[in-house]
């Protein structure tokens, strides 16, 4: 409270009691820090709710059988585990910005594993949409992939390999280029991959559906 | 005839064409009739999920309602791609679970003309279809050219085999499934420890390190085990192996030439059936060794000729003379 009136910590721990009382009148400010502190412990709540289904991430009892089951957990910030708990102590910008939903594959070893039946993989699925909207990612690189891929299906109705390959590795992976030429190429030959994108019939009324999802989502978030 | 719909997926018309064509040619032989899901579109695979949920659940579930339109009398939809079938057999399951969220799409449908009850078809893999609707028993009695010799790791991938909302399969982690169908086929089928094992997903494309990892880990295994080719149910898997195993073996030095492909091809060779309309040769690691084992030829992968030097193109700056070339110029001015 006394670092209100101007003066660094290291002043006011020297200040005395008289001092410190001269200077309360001003600093009578509406107490602040704590009912923040409750106001994040609804994250666990948030992440709860926005999984599809029924998460039951309260069930988590940090047995670690999901980091244990994982075949990337080497190159995660955190474990699953440690990430349920740290969205328990309403640790929200440090969750957030964990790689670890960015770097699960999805493979759902650990959800088969989960004695609690945890949606382990769909919870980190409910991570990268919040840390997208909360902007709180280091490496822009997952999270560019999957709105490319997502700009292109809402455009054509269908995935556009060719056209998300190329806007996706000139811009994040452009020195990967030259090691992957043989490979594109191979499966350009081979027609397997084609240059021209394919559209449904139906794509307005797929447009209109998607909208009204996008609505939908805005009032029930 | 067993009659099914069929979700194909947007990878059957592109990287996964192999799976198709070889699908189409094994269906007839087996009894299989499959009609297309007319106008369906992408289920969005890993990565809608990822953005936003109601959009997402809403893309896939056009092709459910879609799907029960079109249904006269056909309660199943076949998916043989692993990402399509959990995206469906996961969005009729969870707007069963969280009735919220099957109000929310259907909101989003209705804006289409469209609903969708949920639960009212069953997401069926094609795998799941060929072994307890056809029966392992009409399939052998397809078999005209055993496989006999050729060792095949069977490959599952994760998105099959787990979470299996239906408990459909014999077991999450090790399913028997792929091993009978290929051991019906007539194939030496090694018991492939890392066969639901992932092989990287999308992470070829955004964390490539870890992706290569597991890439090498399967291909490191099934050499291992002594397997001439793998075998897979997934187009993801197939991709990442295939096209990515060169790419992997630059990142670890390494020389791996492990052939990846699609089971309905195996079955095609075992039913008799031209390797041409199977999709062989489409591969980028060549099949032509492991299946000239069993006295199978493939087409050659295709390969292009340099283009021809145009000479309205742009002026280059021709090559320096070699030795030779000033030799024999000196030799003409002589």
């Amino acid at each position: 409270m006394l670092s209100h009136s101007g003066r660094t910590r290291l002043e006011c721990f020297f200040l005395k009691k008289e001092d410190a009382m001269e200077i309360a009148p001003e600093s009578q400010a509406p107490p602040s820090p704590i009912p923040k502190l409750i106001e994040d412990l609804t994250l666990l709540d948030e992440v709860s709710n926005r999984t599809a289904g029924v998460s039951r991430l309260e069930m988590c009892i940090q047995c670690g059988t999901c980091g244990g089951s994982c075949p990337s957990a080497a190159d995660m910030d955190h474990t699953p585990r440690m990430l349920f708990a740290m969205i328990r102590a309403g640790m929200r910008k440090d969750a957030l910005m964990s790689n670890t939903p960015w770097i699960c594959v999805s493979c759902y070893h650990c959800v088969v594993r989960c004695p609690q039946n945890v949606h382990i993989a769909d919870v980190m699925y409910t991570l990268k949409g919040m840390a997208i909207e909360a902007k709180l990612y280091r490496d822009s690189t997952a999270p560019d992939f999957s709105q490319t891929f997502v700009d292109m299906v809402e455009e054509y109705g269908r995935s556009f390999e060719f056209g998300l390959a190329t806007r996706h590795y000139l811009k994040h992976f452009p020195l990967r280029l030259p090691s992957m030429a043989p490979m594109g190429f191979g499966m350009l030959t081979r027609q397997r991959m084609s240059m021209t994108p394919r559209r449904i019939k139906g794509i307005d009324q797929l447009k209109t559906i998607l909208k009204k999802a996008k609505e939908v989502e805005a009032v029930h978030e | 005839m067993s009659k099914y719909l069929l979700y194909p997926g947007c990878s059957m018309e592109t990287s996964a064409r192999a799976y198709y064509d070889s699908l189409k040619a094994i269906s007839g032989p087996v009894g299989l009739e499959l009609e297309e899901i007319e106008d369906w579109n992408c289920c969005g695979a890993t990565e809608y999920l990822g953005i936003s949920l109601t959009p997402a659940y809403a893309l896939i579930s056009r092709n459910l309602a879609l799907a029960a339109q079109q249904n006269h009398g056909k309660r199943a939809v076949v998916a043989p791609c692993s990402a399509c079938y959990l995206n469906l057999a996961k969005a009729d399951y969870y707007m069963r679970e969280q009735p919220t969220l099957a109000t929310h799409v259907n909101q989003a449908l209705a804006a289409g003309g469209l609903s969708y009850t949920p639960g009212s078809l069953a997401i069926r893999h094609l795998l799941d279809v060929l072994i307890y609707d056809i029966g392992l028993d009409t399939i052998k009695s397809k078999v005209v050219r055993p496989l006999t010799g050729l060792r095949v790791a069977p490959y599952l991938g994760c998105m099959v085999p787990r979470p299996d909302y239906e408990k459909r399969w014999s077991d999450h982690e090790h399913p028997v499934e792929l091993d009978l169908l290929l051991k019906a086929l007539g194939a030496e089928v090694i018991d492939f420890p890392l066969k639901t094992h992932c092989c990287g997903g999308h992470m070829t494309q955004i964390g490539p390190e870890t992706a290569f990892e597991l890439i090498r880990r399967l291909i490191v295994s099934a050499e291992a085990h002594e397997a001439d080719i793998m075998t897979t149910v997934c187009p993801m898997c197939q991709m990442n192996l295939d096209a990515y195993q060169g790419e992997a073996n630059r990142y670890f030095g390494s020389a791996f030439k492990m052939p990846i492909v699609f089971f309905t091809q195996l079955m095609g060779v075992a039913f008799g059936l031209d390797p041409k309309d199977l999709g062989f040769g489409l591969e980028l690691t060549s099949a032509r060794k492991a299946m000239s084992r069993v006295g199978v030829e493939t087409p050659e992968p295709p390969t292009s000729a340099p283009r021809p030097r145009k000479d309205s193109s742009l002026p280059m700056p021709k090559p320096l003379p070699t030795k030779a070339d000033l030799a024999e110029k000196v030799e003409a001015a002589k």
